[in-house]
């Protein structure tokens, strides 16, 4: 079998980063397995620009900023295999892979899981009605549209505030469709501010918070749906009903990390995250299998995915030189107002940069990082929004022992 | 005095941004983070711009489309009239990133750039 120290699954802005970072740190046997034809991940069809401002210092559209890392994994003459889909994966970190010359396996030292996220689909949400065509996930419609061609629709309604939805009212716009509406269940947008203002507002298409798409109609082609408002519990008010017609209903309703991998090979995965329970290193409950990106948490920027990814790969080029990690038996829990956290876990004894979402937006606040009595940490907050990524670090000298280290939001 | 509220687009931060004015004139912006958001906004109330991001057909490539960009943000009236020149150009692979494919775009002082490496691919015409 075929012998590796490090297998990244995945060939996307986390695999590519954690593989330039490794590399750099002399870790030289690695193998980046991607299933598509080309690395680079979801942004081959984010042509948009916005990325890079936090790495980079400029903007960028998204094949440019994932060929950056593509350049410097050619650079640094880093192995990877295309068109190449990981089939399983054990705890002992045997990958097997089918590829187009047939079954290949390896057995690594380190693997690391950066498969990334996929989208939460009509069925998931269980919209009653017809199912005719017409109905596609954000980022199929952008793919179709940005990579293959294919314009999805004419008369579109978007059912979902998310970031991907916002950017596909751009697009579809500009390339002649017009965007009727965007329905959000929550009253609140999923997406950045500034994808609503540059998105939405710039093209005068109506955001409607506290709406759903109740019933859609249609047989062969999808004619239109029905949209009620909603109550705070979330379901239809009766009474409010309105009927749009539509040839298209994009669906941009939450993305969720890939994991069946991870699952296989034995990582507990947090129900908050829906991604890998990880320590300070990124590194799962098994040894040696680590997870950054969307595979870990969905990110608000791909900024941050790479940044994660690199601070993964200092984590894991320390357990390839000596074989384990600090052992990290101090939890990470929040209160009810934040949804989730990264990591779930620390050694107490390191310096890290914890990662979470709000629940809910929030005005002036501040965010307090206590062990009991101890405060670590208080990081005050202009604002802080469920559509925003919050990070900053947390100093390993300010840490206790022992004792749980508890994450709070204060509103001021 | 008279006021008018903007998000600020040019980071992820997406401060908002209070600006106080008089006919023309600024005489107050608070809530930016930093200066570029005194700055967009400055802009935003007089002349708002943007850059656009789209793709053109390309022959010989893997895909059926390059993507491609503005690298300089153009007045917010000419979106549609940039992008239906962009409509009229069309590729041959192999293209690289940074490569001119409109220079002046409606003589508006940007210019149209691909933004994706394609390799001319033997089987492709």
């Amino acid at each position: 079998m075929e012998q590796r120290d490090v297998v990244i699954i995945g060939g996307g802005p986390a695999g590519l980063a954690a593989a330039v970072k490794l590399k750099e740190k002399e870790i030289n046997d690695i193998l980046i397995i991607e299933r598509e034809r080309q690395l680079g991940g979801i942004l081959r069809q984010c042509i948009h620009d916005g990325f890079g401002l936090t790495r980079f210092g400029e903007t960028l559209s998204g094949p440019e900023y994932s060929q950056r890392f593509i350049d410097e994994v050619e650079t640094l003459g880093i192995d990877f295999i295309t068109n190449a889909t990981v089939i399983d994966l054990t705890g002992d970190k045997i990958v097997t892979v089918a590829t187009r010359d047939g079954l290949l396996q390896v057995q690594a030292k380190t693997v690391i899981l950066a498969m990334g996220c996929r989208e939460r689909t009509r069925g998931a949400l269980a919209i009653p009605g017809t199912r005719p065509s017409g109905i596609y996930n954000a980022g199929v419609a952008q793919s179709y549209i940005n990579l293959f061609n294919t314009m999805v629709g004419k008369e579109v309604i978007i059912m979902g505030s998310g970031d991907i939805g916002l950017i596909m009212a751009r697009r579809l716009t500009l390339e002649g469709a017009h965007v009727k509406a965007v329905f959000e269940v929550l009253p609140y947008p999923s997406g950045l501010p500034r994808n609503i203002e540059q998105c939405l507002h710039d093209y005068d298409i109506p955001l409607y918070l506290s709406h759903s798409v109740i019933e859609i109609k249609g047989n062969e082609r999808i004619e239109g749906v029905r949209v009620a408002e909603v109550g705070t519990d979330l379901k239809p008010i009766p009474g409010t009903e309105k009927d749009f017609s539509c040839d298209t209903l994009i669906l941009s309703v939450g993305l969720i990390p890939e994991n069946e991998l991870s699952l296989a090979a034995g990582a507990v995965l947090d129900e908050r995250t829906k991604g890998a329970f990880v320590d300070e290193n990124f590194q799962t409950n098994v040894p040696g299998i680590f997870a950054a990106g969307n595979v870990l948490h969905v990110h608000d920027l791909v900024d941050f995915v790479s940044l994660e990814a690199e601070a993964l790969a200092e984590g894991a080029a320390q357990y390839l030189k000596r074989g384990y990690l600090e052992a990290c038996d101090i939890p990470v829990e929040t209160d009810a107002k934040i949804g989730h956290v990264i990591p779930q876990r620390i050694s107490g004894k390191k310096n890290f940069r914890m990662s979470m979402r709000v629940r809910k937006p929030t005005g002036k606040c501040r965010i307090e990082v206590r062990q009991g009595e101890h405060l670590i940490k208080s990081v005050p907050l202009p604002k802080a929004l469920p559509a925003e990524m919050i990070q900053f670090e947390v100093e390993a000298d300010q840490i206790l022992p022992n004792g749980k280290i508890e994450v709070s939001v204060y509103e001021k | 005095m008279k006021s008018r509220t903007f998000v600020c687009i040019v980071c992820p931060n997406g401060c908002t941004v209070e600006v106080q004015y008089e006919e023309q004139e600024v005489l107050a912006i608070s809530g930016n983070k930093c200066k570029k958001g005194a700055e967009y906004v400055t802009q935003e109330m007089t002349d708002p711009r943007r850059t656009i991001a789209t793709t053109v057909p390309i022959s010989g490539a893997e895909l059926p489309l390059c993507s491609v960009r503005l690298t300089k943000a153009i007045p917010k009236k000419d979106i549609f009239r940039v992008m239906e020149e962009i409509r009229k150009v069309s590729l041959e692979a192999p293209v690289t990133i940074g490569q001119t494919v409109i220079r002046n775009v409606c003589g508006l002082d940007s210019d149209v750039i691909v933004t994706k490496n394609m390799k001319r691919e033997m089987n492709k015409n």
